[in-house]
């Protein structure tokens, strides 16, 4: 159980009693950790990308491990908005945790229609946009490499909707800054990076690819260094909240994307190897606070300095 | 659960195979055969995740749990290294289970293949336990015959008859029949007899499992497998470890490590890899 006011606070509206979220697709809707860990001690969910229509996901293989790290090509296999709407959402609403629904579409316009029908609906704190998904009208480039067409999806689901809007941005471009001050003037409530990092992998002995779609999503120790890098430079060049993300496996991992300037943090892949990951990390920002003299949280974002 | 048990056993039973047992009560007690522990093999982050093991026998009166694996890459390698006295972490029991025989009046033939006779010889307790053992038959394939496991815990099931109830091949004939176990499960079916339709358990590599999926449907025999696969989270939150299905005049992708990884063999889309 952990309470601290030092770890109470806000982004973009979204009340949270510690800094720290449960990342998308690594924690389904909260019931399969529930015998693992109290969701209420969480500071946020963010759930499983849900789309319009149902989606089946991609054929197995759909994970490889890789040094220090894990490939996921998992295709965002999900139920749909409407079951998320009708079954999933009433469960989580016996935790005393905010719920963010990250969102995903194939098109502009499914983004949006996703956005309306989770408008108002009770027990939705947020949404996260999930812009690394391809967009199917522009031959599969992923919308989060193309800075018009991240314009327009984050547009879009900002119309949509009055519920806090935080894009997560893919890492797989030249210039992330640009992407972020993109998603500032498209209306975005606060920024969550990164996403996964686009990887491969082979069996030498059977020659074959390791993954069914030829390429996955790289996450976990091994892309630390590169998130920690992103987020610092973005949180340089936005002013609104910035939400660290990447291979955070313990508190001190947590403590580097504060001190780069993230305002929140989620766990992901340190859920597989730990499910009371996220929790002990609060724990341990804590302590590390109390350890240093800080009252708060917030007084250490953004302070790292030069060596 | 997450638990932290004490290693009591940890030692080599053929080549490259080794049996770990724990002192975990409240595992022995949880564990239904057919359920997995998902297992923190290294102490680093690398590698990083845990590591699968069907549960290999469960013994609620001592505590005692046992889970047999094979050495094949980097992390079962450093599980291998620990020794009794230290600790594992692992989460458990995981998955669905078998459905066991209601009653004894039905055959029950437990198929395995390989490294797939470990869950069965749990699953062999549990039936003696509530049914009875007399109506269990043993059918087990290896490559040879140091790569079997589990022949004496299997052969005290059949005190009598054993000849006729406890069945084994090997690849190239250094014990038993030489030939694959759906070789005799064939012959199994092709000796039945009795009212009773058998049902069929099975366990072992996935071209054994199809195969056996196939003999089974043909004769329009119950048979239920239990699948492997790679696995990140283990408890169903990330959808890695999917086997499709068939779901109405489709498929669907479901996990293994929830809706499996006992399966009904018919539901299973096989490839064919």
């Amino acid at each position: 159980m952990v309470f601290s006011p030092k770890l109470v606070g806000e982004i973009a509206g979204i009340r949270m009693k510690n800094p720290v979220m449960v990342a998308s697709g690594t924690f389904g809707f909260g019931k399969e950790y529930s015998d693992f860990v109290n969701l209420s001690d969480l500071g946020a969910i963010v759930t499983k990308g849900t789309s319009l229509d149902p989606w089946p996901g991609n054929p197995p293989e759909r994970i490889a491990e890789t040094a220090a790290g894990m490939l996921n090509a998992i295709g965002l296999q999900n139920d749909g908005v409407d079951s998320l709407i009708k079954e999933k959402l009433p469960w989580l609403a016996e935790f005393d945790v905010p719920v963010i629904v990250n969102i995903i579409g194939k098109t502009v316009d499914e983004y949006a229609e996703v956005a309306r029908r989770l408008d108002g609906v009770q027990g939705v704190a947020g949404l996260e946009v999930n812009i690394s998904c391809p967009n199917i009208k522009h031959g599969g480039i992923a919308f989060g490499t193309d800075p018009k067409m991240t314009e327009q999806v984050v547009r879009a689901v900002r119309s949509a909707t009055r519920l806090p809007v935080i894009p997560k941005l893919s890492p797989n471009v030249t210039d992330i800054v640009l992407f972020a001050r993109i998603c500032v003037d498209a209306g975005a409530g606060a920024v969550s990076l990164i996403n996964t990092l686009v990887g491969t992998a082979i069996d030498a002995e059977t020659r074959r690819f390791r993954l069914a779609n030829i390429t996955g999503g790289l996450s976990g120790p091994a892309i630390k260094p590169i998130a920690l890098r992103m987020v610092w430079q973005v949180a340089q060049a936005v002013d609104i909240p910035v939400i660290g993300i990447g291979g955070i496996m313990s508190a001190e991992d947590a403590v580097e994307f504060f001190l780069a300037g993230a305002d929140a943090i989620q766990v992901g892949t340190a859920s597989f190897v730990n499910p009371t990951a996220a929790v002990e990390i609060a724990k341990g920002l804590d302590e590390y606070l109390a350890r240093h003299g800080f009252g708060h949280i917030g007084e250490i974002v953004g302070t790292v300095q030069a060596s | 659960m997450h638990l932290r048990p004490e290693i009591l056993e940890h030692g080599e039973i053929a080549p490259r195979i080794l049996r770990l047992a724990f002192h975990s009560p409240e595992l022995a007690k949880a564990a239904l055969p057919g359920q997995f522990a998902h297992v923190l093999c290294g102490a680093s982050h690398d590698p990083l995740l845990r590591r699968p093991f069907s549960i290999h026998d469960a013994d609620p009166d001592s505590g005692r749990v046992a889970i047999v694996y094979e050495v094949r890459g980097r992390g079962t390698a450093l599980l291998a290294e620990k020794r009794p006295g230290e600790r594992l972490d692992l989460l458990g029991p995981l998955g669905n289970g078998f459905e066991l025989p209601e009653a004894s009046n039905r055959p029950v033939w437990l198929v395995g293949g390989g490294m797939g006779a470990a869950p069965l010889y749990l699953l062999a307790r549990r039936i003696a336990e509530t049914v009875g053992s007399e109506c269990m038959t043993f059918s087990v394939g290896a490559r040879t015959a140091e790569m079997h496991i589990c022949l004496d815990e299997f052969r005290c099931f059949c005190p009598t008859d054993l000849e006729s109830r406890f069945w084994i091949a090997t690849d190239d004939g250094s014990l038993g029949k030489r030939g694959l176990v759906s070789e005799l499960l064939l012959r199994r079916v092709e000796a039945m007899d009795g009212p009773n339709p058998p049902i069929i358990y099975a366990c072992g590599p996935t071209a054994m499992l199809r195969e056996v999926a196939r003999i089974a449907k043909e004769h329009s025999l119950e048979c239920q497998v239990s699948l492997e696969a790679k696995m990140a989270c283990g408890v169903g939150a990330c959808m890695g470890c999917v086997v499709k299905v068939r779901d109405g005049e489709g498929f669907k992708y479901v996990r293994v490590c929830k809706e499996g990884p006992v399966f009904d063999a018919g539901r299973v889309v096989w490839g064919n890899g």
